[in-house]
């Protein structure tokens, strides 16, 4: 039996060796392909730099992600709790997503500036339809014996939707987050790309354009670490909100 | 062996185990019509429900008991001509407490917030009477103690027991109850039974069951229904208070008679 951070920490280690020997032996330049050892460097050597331009770029995140599911869940309120909004809402939603959000962000910075706005509302226009489809999913997945028993109690569809549907919906709006932590980086570094003068997305650019290639990898990896600690904390979130929610997960694969 | 005995043992008479606040309500359904994609199930079909008493209503799948029933609980919209008057003409609406095949118990909700889930739905605020009601009634279905757990800590029976608190808890008029132990095991169901006939005690109920010795044991008026299009045959009624005992010669006789009626 092996810990869990054991394995994680061989298979880290078997990548990472296996991209160094691949260096080593076909002696690809620096600014092509550098060495792990050379990113390590780099992110040391730019430790200020990495945190200044991080921190830009998780403020960013951690807003648009706010931003997006509280939209997206009043969005799903809305359409669940009222017919009209679902017969005119519903297929402007459904045609909005047909838009590549990406095709946005050069309109989003000249209308929002080159700021943390732009990106804040990128990520939250990347984050804001996962989230209201997966809650809009869960309330109209009711169990249609709870929604007998509350008509028989006499309960308004206000109550209805607040006593039973919302927290029965729970599951799946907590899957919509999980989504949105894990695409909103991408909202807040394309919104980046096309304008801006901070954030990790301008230092890969930035670096990318002085060849400093091992900066660049630097970049994409305090990036990864971010999604990797936002999806933690999401998960940790949704197991707390739904203790009573039985994981089917085979327990052999937990182990 | 002791639990059959005990399950066997038929209980003394008892007078209501929950007080009953409201008078009961004696409920007719008449000239009832139901069609189904061009067929009719039913029509001109009347049912009568005494007031104070059991009525259990048996047939085959598909004959449209449990329709009735929703008819009843307002669940289902009657076809017209269909009828359903009250001995005080006042409606139904309002007035009913709805037990399912399933407990439906919420869980995310504790046993007792779910005993209380009728005042939540309604937007009352549980007062600490309301609760201590709630507490009693878990109590008289044997399951004191459990208030604070969830719902996924009790077993298949202790669920529906929660289930019948909260019907209880209702203290409505008229209690309609489909097929409410037929997801049970054998002993577990009887047990059931016999809580149920002694809690119910004095309320007009409908219990829809497909189960004759279910309905033998609990039920103080048995209908069978059958036929296409299917009409409500005259009133059984067993000897006897409800629980009866499951081993009680007469109950056997009329198991037969229930049988063929169900057959014919």
């Amino acid at each position: 039996m092996i810990a869990p951070l054991a394995r994680v920490v061989v298979t880290l280690a078997v990548l990472l060796g296996g991209w160094q020997a691949l260096v080593w032996f076909t002696g690809l330049p620096r600014y092509l392909l550098p060495s792990p050892l050379a990113v390590a460097d780099a992110m040391q050597r730019q430790a200020p730099l990495l945190f200044q331009h991080g921190l830009t770029t998780l403020t960013e995140i951690i807003l648009g992600l706010l931003g997006g599911v509280a939209l997206g869940g009043l969005s799903a309120l809305t359409l669940a709790r009222f017919r009209a909004a679902r017969r005119w809402l519903m297929p402007v939603l459904v045609v909005s997503q047909a838009i590549p959000v990406f095709a946005l962000a050069p309109l989003l910075v000249l209308w929002l500036g080159y700021g943390m706005a732009s990106k804040i509302a990128m990520a939250i226009l990347v984050i804001y339809f996962p989230v209201t489809t997966a809650l809009f999913d869960g309330l109209r997945r009711t169990e249609p014996g709870w929604l007998d028993l509350a008509r028989t109690m006499g309960a308004t569809p206000a109550a209805t939707l607040w006593v039973i549907r919302l927290p029965a919906a729970q599951p799946a709006f907590w899957s919509g987050v999980r989504v949105a932590a894990a695409v909103a980086p991408i909202g807040a570094v394309i919104g980046e790309w096309v304008g801006s003068s901070s954030g990790l997305g301008y230092l890969m650019l930035h670096a990318n354009a002085r060849m400093q290639i091992d900066v660049l990898f630097a970049a994409v990896l305090v990036l990864g670490l971010f999604a990797v600690a936002l999806y933690a904390a999401v998960d940790a979130l949704a197991r707390r909100a739904l203790p009573w929610q039985p994981d089917t997960q085979p327990a052999d694969d937990s182990a | 062996m002791d639990q059959i005995d005990r399950v066997a043992g038929a209980s003394p008479f008892r007078s209501p185990a929950v007080p009953l606040p409201v008078a009961p309500l004696a409920v007719r359904v008449s000239s009832a019509r139901l069609t189904y994609g061009g067929d009719v199930l039913f029509s001109d079909l009347t049912l009568t429900l005494e007031a104070g008493r059991t009525t259990c209503l048996l047939g085959p799948s598909g004959v449209g008991k449990t329709t009735l029933l929703r008819i009843l609980a307002g669940l289902a919209e009657p076809e017209a001509p269909t009828r359903v008057e009250t001995d005080d003409g006042l409606p139904l609406a309002g007035r009913i407490a709805y037990m399912a095949q399933q407990d439906l118990l919420l869980p995310w909700l504790s046993v007792l917030d779910n005993v209380l889930l009728g005042d939540r739905l309604r937007r009352k605020r549980v007062t600490p009477e309301q609760a201590a009601r709630a507490a009693a009634l878990l109590d008289r279905v044997g399951l004191a103690g459990r208030e604070g757990d969830r719902p996924a800590t009790l077993s298949g029976g202790q669920r529906q027991r929660v289930a019948l608190a909260r019907t209880l808890m209702e203290d409505k008029p008229l209690v309609l109850m489909d097929e409410p132990f037929s997801a049970l095991d054998a002993l577990t169901r009887l047990r059931l039974q016999e809580t149920a006939a002694e809690t119910l005690v004095g309320r007009t109920v409908l219990m829809v069951t497909h189960d004759p010795l279910e309905a033998l044991r609990i039920g103080d008026r048995l209908h069978v229904m059958t036929g296409r299009p299917a009409s409500v045959g005259p009133a059984l009624t067993p000897p006897g208070i409800a629980p009866r005992r499951v081993d009680d010669p007469a109950l056997l006789a009329l198991q037969a008679e229930l049988l063929r009626r169900l057959a014919g």
